[in-house]
């Protein structure tokens, strides 16, 4: 899981790029020479045919950038900044989908188990032995597996004593948790089934090709930016995502246009409130656990591929849904904007009017560039402090232990944490909904380590743990009532 | 023997990039070389303004510039720094 990588640096040029051509008094010609500045013709190494390949792909991928989907394209020679001038016409974002940049893909060979030049022949030919369908022929004295007749169990790679036999995997297919994309068998190229797709964001971040893409909603926002009032809501979990302390930051996206900026910790605790009072509740009704409701990967897993858990999903609003319903409180005219490391977030907003727009950190750093704004030099903004349960919800376990802080002490809390949901985890979710389950208290995270590891962060997760941690020790604790 | 000077960009353009990431150098290092490395995060170095200079994130050690940093590009070039001393004393 290591994901500052070419690609992904790829990606985030992209947007800054974006950004920066926004603020530049030639957008368009900016814009329009994205594919040539990122792949001039000095460029010695590509890894497509050729460079005027990579400069299509960055065509699309700028596209992407805009908010329009590949598929959306129907006269090849529009030109990016023709796209620019439709996405600033644009009075609501496009439909959070992700897009497969057909061009990108590089389709990738079916999953399959192949031999080596590593192979010796040898005379035991264990593979050979192990084969159940008889797919392993010997040519020129090396082992050769028929793939029409493989069926892709692997036995012979285990029998092989010289490691001979490996599988190639295709990496998307292989992130996502739900069989949701998978390869068209007349281009080869991957598709997104979006009845099954749960918008977690791994294929993105797992394809060496950076072919998977989301529609941003960066320029919607920033054109939100130049007059009207925008409300910037930041997720837990930016700490450790951009350079300098929290009050930096939060000047930082003053200073870029946002009127306030208001910590979604403070709708966290809000939910921690409902949440352990409802697990309170539904433990006295009887019922046998409850599981967590804030990641919005997790619901979108449970209504396409889990309906037997959703009776054991609780009903308290996500900590994004209590922010943005009170800021809409507050300033009914102000645009919300929801600033976090999440691409399912951006379904969730979909269905909560409350939530205008919502950014990933990613796109936040390149707005930032794109303004000029260096987050080291700004001021500390004083804020009101928010508890370290609110803060706490950005990595895993943090709802757990903010939802024990606020139960009864004679409530006998026991949590379970799905660090991660992958086919395997939801496999054993099934279970638990149907038979038993380990505990009474289930907490979801879609992401590996919790909402600092999302698809949509640009810092590297340790460093934002040990920041977090910092940050929960001088933050103080949560008060049962706000009044 | 004389100390390194490894500083990493922390300006928003080089942290966005991955400046992020190379701030785990110090795990890079056995105790040894530790020892001779003084490791900084350092505010905008101001590299970013011209694209000339490359592209971020980038990182300085001693004078040298290190453009589309890695973790692996940094080492290499405190290890090349560290020799070069070695052969100089």
């Amino acid at each position: 899981m290591f994901h500052d990588n070419k690609a992904n640096r790829l990606r985030k040029e992209v947007l800054v790029r974006v950004a920066r051509a926004f603020y530049n008094e030639q957008a368009d010609d900016a814009l329009n020479r994205i594919p040539l500045a990122m792949r001039p013709k000095s460029t010695k190494d590509s890894s497509r045919c050729c460079i005027y390949k990579d400069r299509v792909v960055l065509k699309y991928r700028s596209m992407a950038a805009l908010g329009f989907s590949v598929e959306s394209e129907t006269d090849e020679l529009k030109s990016v900044s023709a796209y620019f001038e439709e996405a600033l016409q644009r009075e609501q974002p496009v439909d959070p989908v992700l897009t497969v940049i057909d061009e990108a893909c590089s389709a990738c060979v079916t999953t399959c188990y192949t031999a080596t030049d590593a192979c010796k022949g040898c005379l035991a030919r264990s593979c050979e032995a192990v084969c159940p369908k008889d797919a392993i022929e010997f040519r020129s004295g090396k082992a050769w597996l028929n793939p029409t007749t493989c069926m892709n169990c692997g036995l012979c790679m285990k029998a092989c004593p010289y490691h001979a036999i490996i599988r190639i995997p295709i990496p998307c297919e292989e992130a996502c948790p739900v069989g949701a994309i998978t390869k068209d068998p007349e281009t080869g190229r991957e598709i997104i089934d979006h009845t099954k797709c749960t918008y977690c964001g791994k294929c993105l971040r797992e394809c060496p090709f950076a072919a998977i893409s989301d529609l941003s909603q960066m320029v919607d926002v920033l054109k939100q930016l130049e007059g009207s009032k925008a409300v910037a809501m930041i997720a837990p979990s930016i700490i450790g995502q951009l350079p300098g302390t929290l009050p930096q930051l939060k000047s930082a996206l003053k200073a870029v246009g946002f009127s306030d900026v208001v910590e979604v910790a403070e709708g966290a605790e809000e939910t921690t409130r409902h949440e352990s009072a409802e697990w309170v509740e539904k433990m006295e009704e009887g019922e046998r656990f409850m599981t967590t409701s804030c990641c919005p990967a997790y619901i979108e897993t449970v209504e396409k591929h889990l309906p037997e858990i959703g009776k054991f999903v609780s009903d308290t609003p996500t900590p994004m849904a209590y922010t943005a319903s009170k800021v809409r409180k507050t300033d009914p005219d102000a645009t919300t904007v929801f600033i976090g490391p999440c691409i399912a977030k951006r379904v969730e907003a979909t269905r909560n009017p409350d939530v205008d727009y919502v950014l990933t950190f990613e796109e936040l750093g390149a707005i930032l560039v794109g303004a000029g704004v260096d987050v080291f030099e700004c001021e500390e903004q004083v804020t009101p402090d928010v508890s370290r349960e609110g803060r706490g919800f950005a990595a895993s376990s943090g709802v757990t232990n903010a939802v024990k802080a606020l139960a009864p002490e004679e409530a006998e809390l026991k949590p379970v944490l799905v660090d991660g949901l992958d086919a395997k985890t939801i496999r054993q979710m099934k279970m638990w909904a149907t038979k038993s389950c380990p505990g009474n208290f289930v907490e979801v995270m879609s992401c590996e380590g919790g909402c600092i590891a999302g698809p949509g962060t640009l810092g590297n997760p340790r460093i934002a743990k040990k920041q977090l941690n910092a940050l929960l020790d001088e933050s103080p604790a949560i008060q049962a009532s706000r009044f | 023997m004389k100390t390194v000077n490894v500083s990493i960009c922390t300006g928003t353009t080089c942290y966005l990039m991955g400046g992020a990431h190379l701030l785990t150098f110090d795990e890079m290092l056995d105790p040894c070389t530790a020892d001779h490395v003084s490791i900084c995060g350092s505010h905008c170095l101001g590299l970013c303004n011209d694209e000339s200079n490359g592209k971020p994130p980038f990182v300085k050690v001693n004078d040298q510039v290190i453009s589309d940093a890695t973790l692996n590009k940094v080492l290499d070039k405190v290890r090349e720094e560290i020799e070069e001393d070695a052969h100089v004393s």
